[in-house]
């Protein structure tokens, strides 16, 4: 097998008679920032929720070999352990736990990666406190590592909607992933933020040695931070290549670009 | 000044149409025995000035509903600024707790025993407000755990002989695994279908004390249950009752203690990350399966366990005390003290069995009264009494 932290073969999913992913075959190294892009329907959501257990595929393979793990296969099996497993997303709807602080919301990244149970929690002893200041002490950082320190204690659902993506981010990387998937992380974000989104994107893959799968509409951003391109027409991959390379390629200007143009 | 005549208006032609409606059933009156018809427009009277006030506050409430800023009210505010700091709420919990410890001596056995009974919902109440009020699960069936809590006693009791004691916990725990027999088959449900399986669950769980009769005694139910010693002291009812009451005070400081240790911890914050958002609880690395179970295990946990207490305290259990009625009481309690919260749950467990008992002038309009304050509830404060708060952590701060 190939060293690829993700391998994805001929991945299909169909929701009755509509295949919504059609034998999408790709692979993502670690440290490595892709892009995923297509025009609107064209499955790359669909795709992200074949990765990470929200539908089980009607077909193919996906395989994770997390670093000093030994790989396996993932399609079929359920969310949480998916992101045990070293995987983890945020959502084009932003799905954060509204009544939560923010704060919260991260530590709940943390669960994953924590022991504590029923009993530790009403009688903790010293082993679950250290463990509860660490999940708080880590929850700060990330917070503060995307901007959003001034608003831990403030509810989740109350935060502006560009901190709320940052914020989905954080809870995203307290899960402590190698590969993180983010769901157009700059719908919604005025420009300032999502040039701001560039350097946070390039920096959680510097720091955190986290390779990065990125749905994103934006051209500018995707064009600037992403390594590799890979472009979705109706379910089926129709390019990848280096960003100059998928610029220049007629089949992705007429699917998407052209239409980006019309639109 | 032109939305109060508006006002006027609406309730006026409403209360005019009501009285149209009422028109044949109240005020018609023929009399077969005279061969007359019978004017009764008294009757109609009533109804009109019934309807014209009730339309008057309902507007006068929706309108209040729709005024600009929902900013809480100012004993909502009290309220809440005594439970976020420190030097007033600790004087606060200290008077009620000390008022808690002396009450017995200050009143007699009956003032004592009701207030018992009191505890014994507050206790269903926080339990409850694990499974609806954190983790957002809903279960109209709750008081079946109670029920197994209060057959486990009953029965170990009365065909073993086995003490109160060693059966407190062994309540506890079978309400707890009948909680996780529950959970399994409703991991999936949500929304209604888990509305109407819990329900299900509910009642089904009653119908087998009723036709098991060769276990549970059946419709008769179990009686001579003892109720708990004291190190082998033998009690008069007044002692017992006394007794019981510190039991139960215990039992609810163990819950509230038990349950906040809880909610701000690791399983408590999944709890109400999955009430908050399934889909995404699970992509955060959440077993959804186990934390489910988990909240329902641990909410019949407390049933089962107050139920051991109901049996002991009543000394004879039959299926009449464990119907939907008194689900739906709990469920109350939960809903408006607030859900998630515990000083509201609290306070709405001892409105809501107290009321009735010290008023006991309406205590035939139970359900009614019941019904109103709930749906005043809903148009004032659908947040439930008070409002839960979140943790605020602080970085760095030693344990
Ligand atoms: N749960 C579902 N059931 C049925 N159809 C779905 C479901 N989810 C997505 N689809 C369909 O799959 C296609 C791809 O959707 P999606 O992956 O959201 O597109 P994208 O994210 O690329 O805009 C759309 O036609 C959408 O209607
Ligand atoms: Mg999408």
């Amino acid at each position: 097998m190939t060293d690829a932290l993700l391998d994805i073969r001929g991945l299909t999913m169909d929701f009755g008679g509509l295949r919504a992913v059609d034998g999408v075959s790709l692979q993502l190294f670690p440290g490595e920032i892709v892009a995923l892009i297509g025009p609107n329907g064209a499955g790359k959501t669909t795709l992200f929720n074949c990765i990470t257990g929200v539908y089980r595929p009607t077909g193919g393979e996906i395989r994770v070999n997390p670093p000093k793990q030994s790989g396996r296969r993932i399609d079929g099996l359920p969310p949480h352990r998916i992101t045990t497993l070293g995987l983890a997303r945020t959502f084009q709807n932003i799905r954060l736990f509204n009544g939560m602080t923010a704060l919260e919301n991260v530590m709940l990244g943390r669960h994953c990666r924590t022991t504590t149970g029923l009993f530790g929690a009403i009688v903790p002893g010293p082993a679950a406190r250290r463990q509860e200041q660490e999940t708080i002490a880590a929850s700060f950082a990330l917070l503060e590592g995307v901007g959003l320190a001034q608003y831990a204690d403030e509810v989740a659902g109350n935060l502006p909607y560009g901190a709320q993506r940052r914020l989905e981010i954080a809870r995203a990387l307290a899960t402590t992933p190698s590969l993180l998937l983010l769901d157009e992380p700059a719908a919604g974000m005025n420009p300032q933020e999502t040039r701001e989104l560039d350097d946070l994107i390039v920096r959680i893959r510097d720091e955190q040695q986290v390779a990065i799968l990125l749905i994103e509409h934006d051209m500018r951003l995707v064009m600037n931070i992403s390594e590799r391109i890979h472009v979705l027409e109706y379910g089926k991959l129709i390019a990848s290549g280096t960003p100059l390379a998928i610029r220049n390629d007629p089949k992705v200007i007429e699917a998407y670009l052209g239409e980006e143009c019309h639109a | 000044m032109q939305t109060l005549t508006r006002h006027l208006l609406h309730a006026g032609g409403l209360a005019l149409w009501f009285m149209l409606l009422a028109l044949p059933l109240l005020a018609v009156r023929v009399d077969t025995l005279h061969n007359v018809v019978e004017w009764r427009w008294g009757h109609l009277m009533w109804v009109g000035v019934g309807t014209f006030v009730l339309a008057l506050l309902w507007r006068g409430l929706a309108a209040w509903r729709q005024r600009p800023t929902l900013e809480p009210g100012p004993l909502a505010l009290t309220l809440g600024r005594l439970l976020d700091e420190p030097h007033l709420y600790r004087p606060a919990l200290a008077t009620v707790l000390v008022s808690a410890l002396i009450f017995p001596w200050l009143v007699d056995t009956y003032q004592s025993s009701i207030v018992g009974l009191a505890l014994i919902f507050v206790v269903l109440g926080l339990g409850l407000n694990i499974t609806v009020g954190l983790a957002g699960l809903l279960d109209l069936g709750y008081i079946a755990f109670f029920a197994v809590g209060a057959y486990c006693y009953a029965l170990l009791n009365v065909r073993f002989g086995l003490g109160f004691w060693p059966c407190l916990p062994l309540g506890g725990l079978a309400g707890a695994a009948c909680g996780l027999l529950l959970g399994f088959p409703i991991l999936r449900l949500r929304g209604d279908y888990l509305a109407i399986v819990t329900l299900g669950f509910g009642s089904i769980a009653r119908i087998v004390f009723e036709n098991w009769e060769e276990v549970t005694g059946g419709a008769q139910g179990i009686a001579g249950v003892a109720r708990p010693g004291l190190f082998g002291l033998e009690m008069g009812l007044e002692g017992v009752t006394i007794y019981l009451y510190y039991l139960l005070l215990l039992l609810v400081a163990v819950t509230v203690f038990a349950t906040r240790r809880l909610q701000h911890s690791r399983i408590g914050r999944a709890w109400v990350a999955l009430r908050e958002d399934e889909i995404a609880c699970a992509a955060m690395g959440v077993d959804v399966a186990r934390t489910k179970l988990s909240a329902y295990a641990f909410g019949a946990f407390w049933a089962g366990l107050v139920g051991v207490i109901f049996a002991a305290r009543n000394t004879y259990i039959n299926p009449n005390s464990f119907t939907f009625t008194e689900s739906a009481l709990v469920l109350s309690i939960v809903v408006l003290g607030g859900m998630g919260s515990l000083v509201g749950v609290v306070l709405a467990a001892l409105v809501l069995v107290l009321l009735p008992e010290y008023l006991r002038a309406v205590a035939e309009y139970r359900m009614l009264v019941f019904g109103a304050v709930m749906v005043l509830m809903m148009i004032l404060r659908p947040q439930g009494l008070i409002i839960a708060r979140r943790k605020r952590y602080r970085a760095g701060a030693a344990a």
